[in-house]
């Protein structure tokens, strides 16, 4: 049994580990404003709001999001995005205003992540909204209205009541678990070594939506308070793995404003905001964009199995594909690297700026001193069946000058570090000399030469 | 006056409320039922062995059907009777349906779909354009060749002459909404079908024919889609027939939607097309001689494929007066899902071709491509002597003249384009590029019976109107503009005028809503029908107040008539009491068109829209990474019947269009599956890919032909201004080398990368 809000109204529901919020509202609850685009939270339409314990109102994808990780919580959907009388909300009536609506499909998610983002007094509108796809208006019409309802007052009734906590914690033989803390969490690992671990559910809900996959005994890491935030310290910066792909790009852009900037393009703010960056790096994908970054930075991974926890340099983590360093019932309770010089740029090659899958993710860290390479972490996402530091072209720059000649000596290297394959993503060719000449860009914009189309300006 | 005025769209506040209703979202009877189809894994053989026991004893399934056990006619093409609703033995794609799942769920239908186990004897499956060339695997005889004057001794007599290859991408439509239909079992066997689709009549159609049934047995209704874009003009066939089916075995009402992975394997996109090109011209660039051959990969079904080829070869030469010019057309036949409608129907692959042979030509000549372009244009419609199409047809409206030299200026492009090649050389990595392109599209189905159109149009006592059309809303606003039709014709304020869903039982026969014919077509058909109305209560009034019908004004919600004026109401009150029919169908035809398609002789179109673009760009010549910086857009609508909705179709259509020729990739693997099925994989443009900014303006003008009070259809032109876009990267590639930059579409960052390192290769 879980508790929740929706639209004000305190909910209790039965539900199983892997029911989604969308069906829940569309089945159960016949809110069919919600709706379903491509049930993998790509394209936004079923966009919801929540609102946590803190008080934030945060955009979420519901297709991909499982009814255990709302409970606690409040959550409105477009039908409570309007007042209780039928009052329109400032974005609703801008959007009509603004014909941000043609077949109105997409228009639901548009209105609900528009109204967190104007809650939260955000005008960054196309950062904002680069998670709801539309084919109709060519977005137009739709940026005009956000910007047109943002100086009006955020109504009354989106204020979220208090949530009436759970009643109490299901039992290890429930079908799902929700430890409050690593400690619970390791308990609950040690019993169920098989298990499965969701953090934010943005990759393991396409398993679920798309594969029909089975995932046995299953436990929500979200309520893992000692698991979740950033701790920057004086020597080293320690994230808990339960933190939110949000709440790391925060926290980098004041220490890494280049890995910021990357993972502002990393997935969308639905995305962001569920998806945690412990989830990012135990799935091992080869294509997750935060383990090059970090590894670049130099990041050691810590897990925990039991009472006993071990350190690894991450990139020790990726054995092979699919292949962790990760024995049954361990998991990761953070990650951390060292504080440092800002000398990180993070590069992601993509069809698509905002909310693609990376082709090429390459990451670099490279300290010169004097005019010589003393130090150079470089890693790729893409290149390889795991996320892989480029180590012979590491070799050919450390201790040589930083001129042209070096760079252009080095980059022969990559093909010796990668042989990364074709897919519907990019070409092996492409990836190869997208790769060098990510060095290249690295090199230039080190010299001062403009190299990045963002910033561009008409 | 309700015409020529922006209004809002009529279902706006349901949009943003989220009480809008879809299929999906109609309230089903606790016993509905869900359907799903297995589909082939193979591209192409021979069905050995279909076991569907674990299919049938998975959770929730009532029962799997086959073909063979289809009741009456497996058939769900819109054309040749050559698409079986499930495979018959054979399979010709990989995502054919096979067999049909009806379970208690979506999902139980779903999860059961994959539970069967199918073996086949494979055959080499023909993927590619190639594949099929080898094979002469093709629709019709052979080619399909349209020309005037002779193209091979002009570009024998060429001063210059360049031949080169262009390779254009296809396009999934990505409707917000997928697929879906639900059919209700009615008394006597009858059924009601409600579907998302753009083409009721036809649902209607192929629902009697697998029924076995009469058309008037089957009621198709279609409130609105969320979104189509020509992929729900045939595609949805399958599903409402699979409902329907269903339904009638069951008796229970059935539903069907589509998965987005599901959609995008199943269904046809827009074709895929390669265009070779022989071209002649003099040192000014114009052209004396031009050969195109055209290859559309159609897919496995004939589909919509004919008139789509057709109309690529009708918009091969755009806004330029080819005098000698042959375009031969191949239609190959392929084992990849069946390409189909999308926005435009061939015409934005046919204009990508001549719009790239223009870039060519002023590469080949170092000139700027708008003098390349305005020196071939057709004579404006001012001229005395009027130039003639390739396919016949005199060009008598041609306003691009007068439309280019008002973008020019206000797009400032010559300066532009002159800072343009400053930073580049300035600036070592990135390149900014810039493109002018303009747009000619023809008007009318090719299909000429298809342009007709009904109206049913009801006055009820208290003055308000209800009427129906045939035309479908899928977010284009038609049913706004028809609206303001009705309200213009009867003096009344929009809100007196309703329209409620399309219904095959209110309108019959109707014309898909394609080809951007409907507020054309159904424009006029409710005029006349308002007209009619009007006229028999001007007829009553003028007999009452005896004065002359013709002196009755309808205006402001009043009626005038001799010196007396009452409210709308009160006449129709009258008129009721006096017993005067208040409900009329109306009916409109084209007038003047004809067409041989064989010949490839006549007039196809009944008038142009026009348009132009200018776009900007930048790219990293690095990475190929780039932006749209910069669109000014001037476009013709004729004189406008709600010129905001019209800017709506204008930018849409421009994002749409420059989303297909850059990042918008399809690739399928050498088994001929659909590698980039969903949008995780295949990325239509985001908020942040709308050009940063955005000048849309239209041209000021009226129709030169007599359309509904002198407008212009929308809906499709516009999509081809992003071929402005394309070009603009091309001529920031340029800026790399001296070579031709040779851009294939789409121009994806990896084709730009490659181009700008096989440029500086060169040097």
């Amino acid at each position: 049994m879980i508790t929740f809000l929706l639209n004000g109204e305190t909910v209790e529901a039965e539900v199983e580990a892997t029911d989604t919020l969308l069906d829940f509202l569309r089945e159960t609850k016949s809110l069919t404003g919600t709706k379903e685009g491509c049930n993998e939270g790509d394209c936004g339409a079923c966009s919801v709001i929540v609102t946590g314990e803190d008080g934030v109102a945060r955009a979420m994808n519901s297709c991909i999001l499982f009814m255990p990780q709302v409970a606690g919580r409040a959550v409105r959907t477009v039908e409570g995005v309007s007042g209780p009388k039928g009052q329109l909300h400032p974005v609703q009536a801008t959007m009509i205003e603004h014909h941000g609506s043609q077949c109105g499909f997409c228009t639901p998610g548009f209105i609900t992540t528009m109204a967190a983002a104007h809650k939260n007094g955000k005008r960054d509108h196309k950062d904002q909204l680069a998670g709801n796809l539309c084919r109709c208006t060519g977005y137009a019409p739709i940026l005009r209205a956000a910007e047109a309802a943002a100086e009006q007052p955020v109504p009354e009734w989106m204020e979220e009541g208090v949530v009436r906590q759970p009643a109490a914690q299901p039992q290890n033989d429930t079908p799902y678990a929700m430890p409050r803390s690593s400690d619970e969490l390791a308990a609950w690992c040690a019993d169920h070594p098989g298990g499965t671990l969701i953090g934010g559910a943005t990759d393991v809900g396409l398993w679920v939506n798309k594969d029909f996959r089975d995932l046995g005994a299953v436990a929500f890491v979200n309520r893992c308070e000692d698991m979740i935030g950033v701790e920057i310290g004086d020597d080293s910066v320690r994230i808990g793995a339960a933190t939110s792909v949000t709440d790391v790009l925060e926290a980098m852009r004041d220490l890494h404003p280049s890995f910021a900037e990357m993972l502002r393009r990393y997935g969308s703010v639905q995305v962001r905001n569920a998806a945690t960056i412990g989830g990012n790096i135990a799935n091992g994908s080869p294509i997750g964009d935060s383990p090059p970054a970090l590894i670049a930075l130099g990041a050691v991974l810590h897990l925990r199995k039991g009472d006993a926890r071990r350190d690894l340099p991450l990139e020790e983590f990726f054995i092979d594909y699919g292949k962790q360093d990760r024995a049954p019932g361990e998991f990761v309770e953070a990650v951390s690297f060292p504080r440092q010089p800002d000398r990180l740029k993070c590069y992601k090659l993509s069809k698509r700026f905002d909310q693609d899958i990376s082709a090429v993710c390459g990451c670099f860290n490279i300290i010169e001193t004097d005019g010589v390479v003393t130090e150079a972490r470089i890693a790729f996402g893409g290149m390889a069946g795991i996320p892989k530091r480029a180590a012979h072209v590491e070799k050919a720059l450390i201790g040589k000058p930083w001129v042209e000649e070096v760079i252009e000596a080095a980059l022969p290297a990559f093909a010796k570090d990668f042989t990364p394959l074709s897919d519907m993503r990019a070409s092996a060719d492409y990836r190869l000399m997208g790769s060098q000449n990510l060095l290249r860009r690295y090199y230039v914009e080190d010299l001062g030469v403009a190299a990045d189309v963002l910033e561009v300006r008409p | 006056m309700s015409v020529h005025v922006s209004k809002p769209h009529d279902a706006g506040p349901l949009h943003v409320q989220g009480t809008a209703r879809y299929v999906d979202d109609i309230p089903t009877p606790a016993n509905a039922l869900h359907l799903a189809f297995g589909i082939s894994t193979i591209a192409r053989g021979k069905i050995t062995s279909i076991e569907l026991d674990a299919v049938r004893a998975s959770e929730g399934v009532i029962a799997v059907l086959t073909a063979e056990d289809l009741p009456h006619d497996n058939d769900v093409s819109p054309s040749a009777h050559d698409e079986p609703l499930l495979a018959k033995g054979a399979v010709h794609y990989l995502g054919q349906p096979i067999f049909l799942v009806i379970a208690t769920s979506h999902l139980a239908a779903r999860q059961a779909a994959r539970r069967c186990e199918l073996t086949y004897a494979e055959e080499t499956p023909l993927l590619s354009i190639d594949d099929a060339l080898a094979a002469d695997s093709r629709f019709e005889d052979g080619p399909r060749i349209y020309s005037k004057g002779d193209a091979e001794t002009a570009l024998e007599a060429a001063e210059h002459r360049l031949k080169n290859t262009l390779e254009i991408g296809g396009q999934e439509h990505f409707y917000l909404e997928g697929h879906a239909a639900l059919a209700i079992p009615q008394e006597g066997g009858d059924m009601i079908v409600h579907a998302s689709s753009q083409h009721p009549t036809e649902i209607q159609h192929k629902v009697a024919e697998a029924l076995g049934r009469p058309m008037n047995a089957v009621r198709v209704e279609v409130r609105r889609m969320g979104g189509g874009f020509g992929g729900k003009e045939s595609q949805g066939n399958a599903l409402c027939v699979a409902c329907a089916v269903a339904a009638q075995m069951t008796g229970r009402p059935c539903k069907m939607r589509y998965d987005r992975d599901d959609d995008m394997i199943i269904t046809g996109k827009r074709h895929e097309f390669r265009i070779t090109y022989d071209v002649g011209f003099d040192a000014d660039g114009r052209i004396s001689g031009l050969i195109f051959d055209q290859f559309a990969r159609c897919g496995w079904a004939q589909d919509l494929s004919l008139p789509v080829a057709d109309r690529a070869m009708l918009h091969a030469d755009n806004a330029y007066n080819l005098t000698d010019v042959r375009i031969t057309s191949h239609r190959l036949k392929t084992n990849t899902q069946s390409n189909t409608a999308f926005r435009g129907f061939g015409g934005p692959q046919g204009m990508v071709g001549i719009e790239r042979v223009m870039d060519e030509i002023a590469h080949a000549l170092g000139k700027d491509p708008l003098e390349v372009r305005q020196a071939n244009f057709y004579a404006p419609a001012s001229a005395a002597k009027k130039d003639t199409t390739p396919y016949g047809m005199e060009v008598t409206d041609f306003i691009l003249h007068p439309m280019i030299d008002r973008l020019v200026e206000t797009s400032d492009y010559h300066a532009r384009r002159k800072r343009a090649l400053a930073w580049n050389d300035r600036n070592p990595v990135l390149k900014r590029g810039i493109a002018l392109t303009p747009v000619k599209f023809g008007i009318s189905f090719t299909l000429t019976h298809l342009n007709q159109a009904g109206a049913l149009v009801h006055v009820y006592q208290d003055g308000s109107i209800h009427l129906n059309h045939g035309g479908t809303e899928m977010g284009q606003g038609l049913f706004t503009k028809v609206a303001q039709v009705a309200a213009h014709a009867f003096g009344v304020p929009l809100e007196a005028v309703k329209i409620t869903a399309t219904d095959t039982g209110k309108v019959p026969n109707t014309s898909a809503t394609a080809a951007s014919s409907g507020s054309d077509l159904n424009g006029m058909a409710v005029k006349a029908a308002c007209d009619e109305i009007k006229g028999r209560i001007s007829e009553f009034l003028a007999g009452q107040y005896q004065t002359n019908p013709a002196r009755v004004r309808f205006e402001d919600g009043q009626v005038f008539v001799a010196g007396d004026v009452m409210p709308f109401s009160k006449a129709v009150d009258l008129a009721y009491t006096h017993r005067v029919s208040l409900s009329a169908t109306g009916f409109y035809a084209t007038p003047q068109i004809s067409w041989d398609r064989i010949r490839g002789q006549g007039r196809p179109f009944f008038y142009f829209a026009y348009g132009a673009a200018v776009t900007e760009v930048v790219i990293d010549t690095l990475t190929g990474e780039n932006r749209i910086l910069r669109a000014d857009i001037l476009h013709d609508c004729g004189k406008s019947l709600n010129p905001d909705l019209d800017i709506g179709q204008i930018e849409g259509g421009y994002v749409q269009g420059a989303g297909w020729l850059t990042m918008e990739e399809l690739v399928w693997n050498d088994k001929g599956a659909l590698m980039t099925h969903a949008p995780s994989t295949y990325k239509i443009p985001c908020a942040s890919d709308a050009p940063e900014v955005f000048n849309v303006a239209l041209w000021d003008g009226e129709n030169a032909s007599e359309t509904i009070y002198r407008s212009k259809a929308v809906g499709e032109p516009p999509l081809m201004l992003g071929i402005s876009a394309w070009l603009a990267l091309s001529d920031a590639v340029a800026s790399c080398g001296d070579a031709y930059p040779d851009l294939d579409a789409p121009a994806t960052p990896e084709r730009i990368a490659m181009a700008c390192a096989r440029l500086r290769a060169d040097v």
